[in-house]
């Protein structure tokens, strides 16, 4: 019986010929990842190991950005801890405030994840490096401690889930649509403990950055991982950025998938996900012209510069609506300085939105961006969970970056041809 | 181990923003979390749980972050145990891994209300809940698991086998 992409790439990682589902492997991990919110509790379980040094200071990435830059005291205190532990550990990785950026958007660009690797991250988005063909998966900070001391870690190895896409796509219709409707299709728990593999003629058609955008939100369907082929797209991607070699992992023609679904792409429009889960999706046509009070353009979902170009060809020579604040945040410094060059940026602040630094902010709640009860926002983040964005009684509405441009000059949630 | 407690319990896709919400997250002890666990879900819960109580709840529980600060907050909570249908994937090692008990029984789920109160035997899975009378059997772990839990969460037992290897190594 051949094997899944997902399974070839851990028992490679695992020293073993074969792999089969429910099998409990350990694995040799190429990056081992965290962020200001999660290595704080990851440096403390890995100084409780009694260990010195971690397993290589090249391949352990740490990233501020939830709440970098530093929102508060205490948030300054954590940025500290994680800088003193890079600094101790001579790690040359850790991206700090000015040389930083998300770190699902910051990792890939930086060349830092290749396809074909084993990558584990404390936070749960680090499925979005299956978009490279890599097997990545979120993981609380003690395995990550455990990762960072030994450089393994034990996995189950999840059965495929396999979606394939065909057709041709409908104008404004990206790769958050289509994750988003998958998503609204099999359920938030619809892929629990599975792999996702997002294969189709459709598939290779889209670009790295709508890739990453699916990849990323796997986890949102409860997927431990979401995976895409490595191809020609990938290659124009990766070559010229990666950092070390790699290896291309190809899935058996035989290989068992615990469930194969199709999806005839022709047919969907730009998707909304209502609150306060993302499985409630419907078609923006449905979406009722709901008053809105906030947009969010950003986030390791849609932060890349190919989502800012969307928003900007949404946005140019309109302006956002009087009653709306508008904030778009650029996934790293790279997509900042890119979309300045291009002139993106110019087009947002003559339209009356707000740009930032990159940094996760809204996106939880954190900070840039908060709302307040009552209010209601369109964001091209991945969670719209009860008072993911501020108040518990605020609403978040997910879109991608044309939706969500549209609704910004609209006032009220809106199609780009409604203008 | 054998835990007892009152019932709190919840729906499907509990997820770990409404366990923690991430405004909170600017601290990363158990008891400074457990001041606000599940606070946009149910405001009343840090208020009032006591120790040794048992979270129940319906499928996905802990959906969404990877944030460990959920567990550690409901253990810092004196939460003793999470009974749910089903778990997301990166909670469910989260628990094992800093020690918070949990239990996978969707029969369980069914027949048990907030405020009836359970006796809960670990080792054997078996749930008694003592409002009702009836008794229930929850999926066993893996033994690959259940290693991890005998040796005290996943630090403990990384650290008997990184001895274990250094000793092999120096003889
Ligand atoms: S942008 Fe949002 S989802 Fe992505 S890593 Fe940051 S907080 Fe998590």
């Amino acid at each position: 019986m051949g094997m899944t992409l997902a399974e070839k790439i851990l028992a490679a990682h695992a020293g073993l010929e074969e792999v089969h589902p429910g099998q409990f492997v350990e694995v040799a991990v190429d990056v081992v990842l965290s962020n200001d919110i999660t290595a704080p509790i990851a440096i403390r379980e890995f100084e409780r190991l009694g260990v010195e040094r971690v397993f290589d200071p090249q391949r352990v990435v740490m990233v501020a950005d939830h709440f970098a830059p530093n929102k508060d005291i205490k948030s300054a205190a954590q940025c500290l801890q994680v800088r003193q532990f890079a600094r101790a550990q001579g790690l040359p990785h850790h991206f700090d405030v000015g040389r930083m950026g998300i770190e699902h958007v910051l990792l890939p660009e930086q060349g830092l994840v290749l396809p074909g690797d084993v990558v584990v991250g404390a936070d749960s988005h680090t499925c979005t490096y299956g978009a490279l063909g890599a097997f990545a998966t979120g993981m609380g900070s003690t395995d990550i401690a455990v990762a960072m001391a030994t450089g393994r870690v034990w996995m189950r190895v999840p059965e495929t889930m396999r979606i394939i896409y065909h057709g041709e796509l409908q104008p404004w219709v990206g790769g958050k649509d289509l994750i988003l409707y998958t998503i609204g299709r099999i359920g938030v728990s619809g892929a629990l403990y599975q792999a996702m593999e997002f294969a189709g003629p459709t598939v290779g058609g889209l670009s790295m950055a709508d890739r990453f955008t699916m990849a990323n939100m796997a986890i949102e369907a409860g997927a431990k991982a979401g995976l895409f082929a490595v191809d020609e797209v990938t290659r124009a991607y990766v070559d010229g950025r990666a950092t070390r070699s790699y290896r291309v992992y190809q899935a058996d023609a035989d290989a068992a998938c615990a469930q194969v679904i199709e999806i005839d792409v022709s047919q969907i429009e730009p998707q909304v996900a209502f609150p306060h889960l993302p499985e409630n999706t419907r078609p923006v046509s449905q979406a009722n012209g709901l008053p809105i009070d906030q947009v969010v353009i950003g986030s390791c979902t849609n932060g890349r510069l190919e989502d800012l170009r969307v928003a900007a060809q949404v946005l140019r020579g309109r302006r956002v609506h009087p009653d709306v604040r508008c904030i778009i945040i650029p996934g790293s410094q790279q997509v900042y300085l890119d979309a300045l060059r291009e002139g993106l940026v110019e087009v947002f602040i003559e339209a009356g939105a707000a740009v930032s630094t990159p940094t996760c902010g809204p996106c939880l709640g954190g900070h840039m961006g908060v709302l307040a009860a009552g209010e209601r926002a369109v964001s091209t983040t991945n969670r719209n969970f009860r008072g993911r964005m501020g108040h518990p009684e605020s609403e978040v509405y997910l879109a991608g970056p044309a939706v969500a441009a549209a609704s910004a000059v609209a006032g009220r949630i809106a199609h780009p041809c409604d203008l | 181990m054998t835990i007892e407690g009152v019932v709190w319990k919840y729906g499907d896709n509990v997820d770990t923003d409404v366990i923690i919400p991430a405004r909170y997250l600017n601290v990363s002890t158990a008891e400074e979390l457990a001041r606000h666990c599940m606070e946009d879900i149910d405001p009343g819960f840090a208020g009032a749980v006591q120790p040794g109580d048992v979270v129940v709840a319906g499928e996905n529980f802990g959906c969404g972050s990877s944030r460990e600060h959920a567990p550690l907050a409901l253990k810092g909570a004196g939460v003793s145990c999470v009974v749910a249908r089903s778990f997301a994937r990166i909670f469910y090692r989260n628990a094992i891994n800093v020690g918070l008990p949990i239990l996978e029984c969707p029969a369980a789920v069914e027949g048990i209300e907030s405020g009836h109160r359970l006796g809960i035997d670990l080792e054997a899975g078996r749930i008694r809940n003592l409002t009702t009378g009836q008794v229930y059997q929850a999926e066993p772990y893996p033994p690959f698991m259940m290693a991890i839990i005998e040796a005290g969460g996943l630090v403990p037992y990384t650290r008997r086998r990184l001895e274990v290897e250094n000793a092999k190594r120096e003889a």
